[in-house]
């Protein structure tokens, strides 16, 4: 016969069984062991308070606001060279990017996130520039490849950008000739880092070109 | 129509010399000959098919424009070549024989800035129309500045 262990029974304290503040503290702070959704919320909440009859969340409005920003982060659909098809690979179901909240988007409008997948030709770079300050704020730019890195194997060439942060501002660089998805997976959740921190609101400048 | 025929007539009816490397009948001129010799490859060696046309920078030797035209029928092809002197960026256009030396007259007037004296639209056509210089040639610096991304 299965002996099952009993679930542990934190009762619910009332305010006026409480003898002092210590004590009300302590309840603050225990959860039970099989409580998932204190979890859950524990990684964007200071603290979780148990109050009477129910949880109480405190945050502050930048966590929660980021939280949400970086859950829910939408590139644009902007594939310039090889590098594109393993982005697309990326946002495909085996790799599958989606369970990060990252929608791949038709629009610019509607997006967060340029992924600069590929060589920045000089007659590129306007267009791109211009998808770029369609894009609402805030917004991030991943360089992903070598040649949107730095131009790549054809950095002497005539024609080709050196590097895409010439022409707008870069958050993650992704290196590999072409990355794999994985490291493109790797980076985009570096930029989920990135955006759990971010502070600043408004528009950023953008550098003005030299020469 | 075997290669050692094509040579045959066309050292008939052209004052040109062409010479036979492996089946490929090449053809070595000045501009001056340029369209004859491309209108009897055309009429009397039926070659119709316009492959490519592109140049050369030999440096100080000056350009040299090539042009490839095949006869698809008997499997014959013949490469002309025209070495322009130096300092010289002037050729006749081909556009008048051949419809499809449209695009291939611009892209070598764009990279390499062989100018093709009768031809209709000669701009550029993959660089930007504000491009200087013509980047193909052994001249034309790499590191050259072009405003506002280099």
């Amino acid at each position: 016969m299965e002996v099952k262990r009993p679930l542990p029974q934190i009762p619910s304290p009332v305010w006026s069984e409480v003898k002092d503040l210590q004590e009300w503290e302590k309840y603050h702070q225990a959860r039970a062991d099989n409580d998932k959704t204190s979890e859950a919320l524990a990684s964007i909440a200071d603290a979780i308070h148990h109050m009477p009859g129910g949880w109480i969340v405190t945050t502050t409005t930048d966590k929660i606001f980021n939280w949400a920003r970086k859950s829910s982060i939408w590139p644009v659909t902007f594939g310039l060279a090889c590098c594109a098809i393993e982005m697309m690979a990326t946002f495909a179901s085996r790799f599958d990017v989606e369970r990060f909240g990252m929608v791949p988007w038709a629009s610019p409008r509607h997006s967060d996130l340029m992924i600069v997948s590929g060589t920045v030709t000089i007659k590129m770079a306007p267009m791109l520039k211009r998808i770029y300050d369609q894009m609402p704020d805030p917004k991030w730019v991943v360089s992903m490849g070598s040649c949107a890195n730095s131009g790549g194997p054809f950095r002497h060439g005539y024609h080709v950008v050196k590097g895409v942060d010439r022409v707008v501002p870069v958050d993650v660089y992704v290196p590999g000739c072409p990355p794999t998805p994985d490291s493109l997976m790797f980076g985009l959740l570096k930029l989920q880092d990135k955006v759990a921190e971010f502070q600043k609101t408004g528009t950023r400048p953008a550098p003005a070109p030299e020469g | 129509m075997t290669a050692t025929q094509a040579v045959e007539i066309i050292r008939e009816h052209c004052e040109v010399e062409p010479t036979l490397e492996g089946g490929l009948v090449t053809i070595r001129m000045s501009t001056e000959r340029w369209l004859a010799v491309a209108r009897v490859v055309r009429d009397r060696l039926g070659c119709h098919y316009f492959n490519w046309l592109s140049a050369v920078d030999w440096k100080d030797k000056g350009l040299e424009v090539i042009c490839r035209l095949e006869n698809l029928d008997h499997g014959l092809a013949v490469l002309l070549r025209c070495q322009l002197s130096p300092g010289q960026s002037h050729c006749p256009t081909l556009t008048g024989l051949f419809r499809g030396a449209n695009w291939m007259e611009r892209e070598c007037y764009d990279l390499l800035g062989v100018t093709f004296d009768g031809h209709p639209d000669l701009r550029r056509i993959l660089l930007s129309e504000d491009w200087e210089g013509h980047p193909l040639r052994k001249d034309y610096a790499v590191d050259m500045p072009f405003t506002p991304y280099r």
